[in-house]
C-alpha cells in the first residue's frame, strides 16, 4: 500500500528525519533523539506535523443542537466564541467511535478535529447522524487545511514572531480557545501537557510556515516524542487507550461524559445501564525495565493490562496507563508481568508530568 | 559510522570482539541501535549462566520498543557491564566501545565462522530495500 504523505513530508526528509508507517502515514518519528526533542518540548519548544489530522466544518442552523445529541460531552459547556470542548463520539453501545475536539465559533459554526486514523468513519457517522436529526446542517471535510503544532512554554511567543498579523486576536486566548484570524485558524490547545499553540492553515501555505518557525529558532519534534509527552500529560490515545470495544467510563474519560443533565446524546443509555467493573489509573514502575502496552497488570482485585507504557523522560521511570478493575486504589502495588518476570508497580493519580515538571 | 574491521558480526546485530584473555565481548550493532532510539534499559544474562548459539539472552529497550540479543556462539557469560544499568545512552553514543556482556566460547573456531564487517554491511544493505 502507498503510504499517504503530509504536505511536509519533503520537509522531514530534508531534516534529517526517520520516517515511519503511522496508521497509512508516512511520517517522522525523530529527527535524531526521542528523548532530546521531548526535553525541547518540556523547556522551550517545538513544532509538530499534525496535517494528518483531519478538521471537519460543521455549519448551519442548529448545530449546537445537532452536537449535543452527536457527542458525550456537553456543547451547551461551550458559551465564550472559540471556546474549545475534548469529548468522545460514542456508537449506541456506549463504545468509544473517536475522541475529538470541537470549537464553538459561532451558532452556525462549530469546528471539529479528529484523529487521522478515524477521520473517514468519523464523518461518515456524523452525516449518517445529521441525515437523521438535522438534514440542513452541512460536514464539510476540510481537506485544504494543515495543521501544525507550536508547543511548549516559549511557543506562543515564536507563533506571534512568525505571525505577528495573528497576535492581537490571539494574545487574550484563554486555554482551550480559539481565534479564527483569516487564513490562520489559531488555537490554544495541544496533546504535550504543555502551553502552546494549533494553527490551522491552507495546505499550500504550510511548508512556508514550518521552515519559519524553524528558522525562528522552533525545531521539529518527531511522534515519538508526541507519545511520550502526551502519556506523561495523561492524555488519552485513541486505538490504545480506548476504541469501540470499551466505554468511555473504564478509559478515564468520565470526566468528558456529561451524565449529569437531562439532555440525551447517543451512547447515553448503554452508558446508564452498564455500570463501569474497571477503571484507567497510572503506573509508575518500581523496578527497572519498561513498562509497555498489552502487558498483564496483576492486581489484589483481579487481572488488567496496560493499554499505553513507555520510557518518562521527565520522571526517568517508566510509566503506563492500565485499565485495571474498579476496586484498585491510588497507592497500591500491583505487578505487571513483563517477559518471563513479575515487576512491582504503583498505582498513581495521572498526569504524571506537565509543564515542564512531574507532577507526582 | 562504519563497522570496525577487527570486530565480528551476526545476521541478528550483535558485534563480537576477540579479547586478549580468550573471552568475548558483546554488543550491538551502530545499525541496531540506530533503529531502535535512545536506549533506557539493559538486561543482561547472569553471569555463569551457559549459552547456546543464537540463544535469547539479553534484551535492550529503547523508549520506542524491547529488542532481544541473541548469544553469538555458544558458551558462558563471564562478566555483564554494569555501568549501562546506570547509562543505558552509552549504547547509541558508543555503540562499540559499549560492550554488554562477555562470554568464554565453547569452541574459538565458531568466532572465526562469524561474518566480518564487509559481510554484515552487505546485511545491513539488504535490509534497507
Amino acid at each position: 500500500m502507498m503510504l499517504k504523505q503530509t504536505p511536509l513530508n519533503a520537509a522531514h526528509r530534508a531534516m534529517g528525519a526517520k520516517m515511519v508507517d503511522f496508521g497509512g502515514w508516512d511520517m517522522p518519528v525523530n529527527y535524531g533523539s526521542q528523548i532530546d526533542e521531548h526535553h525541547q518540548v518540556r523547556n522551550d519548544c517545538g513544532m509538530f506535523d499534525v496535517c494528518h489530522m483531519r478538521v471537519v466544518d460543521a455549519k448551519g442552523n442548529g448545530v449546537r443542537a445537532f452536537l449535543r445529541s452527536l457527542l458525550a460531552n456537553n456543547a451547551d459547556k461551550l458559551t465564550l466564541p472559540g471556546k474549545a470542548l475534548y469529548s468522545s463520539m460514542l456508537r449506541p453501545d456506549g463504545g468509544v467511535i473517536d475522541d475529538l475536539i470541537i470549537y464553538f465559533m459561532n451558532e452556525r459554526w462549530f469546528r471539529i478535529v479528529v484523529n487521522a486514523g478515524t477521520a473517514d468513519k468519523d464523518i461518515a457517522w456524523m452525516r449518517e447522524q445529521a441525515t437523521k436529526l438535522a438534514p440542513q446542517l452541512s460536514i464539510t471535510s476540510r481537506n485544504d487545511l494543515a495543521m501544525v503544532a507550536v508547543q511548549g512554554p516559549n511557543a506562543r511567543a515564536k507563533v506571534w514572531q512568525v505571525l505577528p498579523q495573528t497576535k492581537a486576536a490571539t494574545e487574550g486566548l484563554q486555554n482551550f480557545q480559539a481565534a479564527d484570524c483569516g487564513e490562520y485558524f489559531v488555537a490554544r490547545t495541544g496533546y504535550t501537557g504543555e502551553d502552546g499553540f494549533e494553527v490551522m492553515l491552507p495546505k499550500e501555505k504550510v511548508e512556508a510556515f514550518w521552515h519559519a518557525l524553524n528558522k525562528a529558532g522552533v525545531p521539529p519534534i518527531g511522534l515519538g516524542a508526541r507519545d511520550t509527552l502526551r502519556l506523561e500529560a495523561g492524555m488519552n490515545l485513541y486505538g490504545q487507550d480506548m476504541d469501540e470495544t470499551v466505554s468511555p467510563l473504564e478509559s478515564g474519560l468520565t470526566w468528558t461524559v456529561d451524565l449529569k443533565s437531562e439532555r440525551d446524546f447517543i451512547g447515553k443509555a448503554a452508558l446508564l445501564a452498564n455500570l463501569p467493573t474497571r477503571k484507567l489509573v497510572g503506573l509508575v514502575l518500581l523496578d527497572r525495565g519498561v513498562l509497555r502496552g498489552h502487558q498483564q497488570v496483576h492486581t489484589a482485585h483481579g487481572t488488567g493490562e496496560i493499554t499505553s507504557g513507555s520510557f518518562s523522560p521527565t520522571l526517568e521511570k517508566s510509566i503506563a496507563l492500565a485499565r485495571v478493575p474498579k476496586e484498585v486504589q491510588i497507592g497500591d502495588t500491583v505487578q505487571v508481568a513483563i517477559r518471563d518476570k513479575m515487576l512491582a508497580a504503583r498505582v498513581v493519580k495521572y498526569p504524571f508530568a506537565r509543564n515542564g515538571k512531574s507532577s507526582l | 559510522m562504519s563497522n570496525p574491521s577487527n570486530l565480528k558480526y551476526t545476521a541478528s546485530h550483535e558485534w563480537v570482539k576477540s579479547e586478549a584473555d580468550g573471552t568475548l565481548s558483546i554488543g550491538i550493532t551502530q545499525h541496531a541501535q540506530e533503529l531502535l532510539g535512545d536506549m533506557v534499559f539493559v538486561e543482561n544474562p547472569a553471569v555463569g549462566r551457559k549459552l547456546k548459539a543464537k540463544e535469547e539472552c539479553a534484551v535492550v529497550e529503547s523508549v520506542k520498543a524491547a529488542a532481544d540479543v541473541y548469544a553469538p556462539v555458544g558458551g558462558v557469560v563471564t562478566a555483564v557491564n554494569s555501568e549501562l544499568d546506570s547509562a543505558p545512552e552509552h549504547i547509541n553514543t558508543d555503540p562499540y566501545g559499549a560492550w554488554m556482556f562477555k562470554m568464554k566460547p565453547d569452541n574459538a573456531a565458531d568466532v572465526a565462522a562469524l561474518m566480518d564487517a564487509a559481510a554484515y554491511q552487505a546485511v545491513v544493505d539488504s535490509e534497507a530495500h
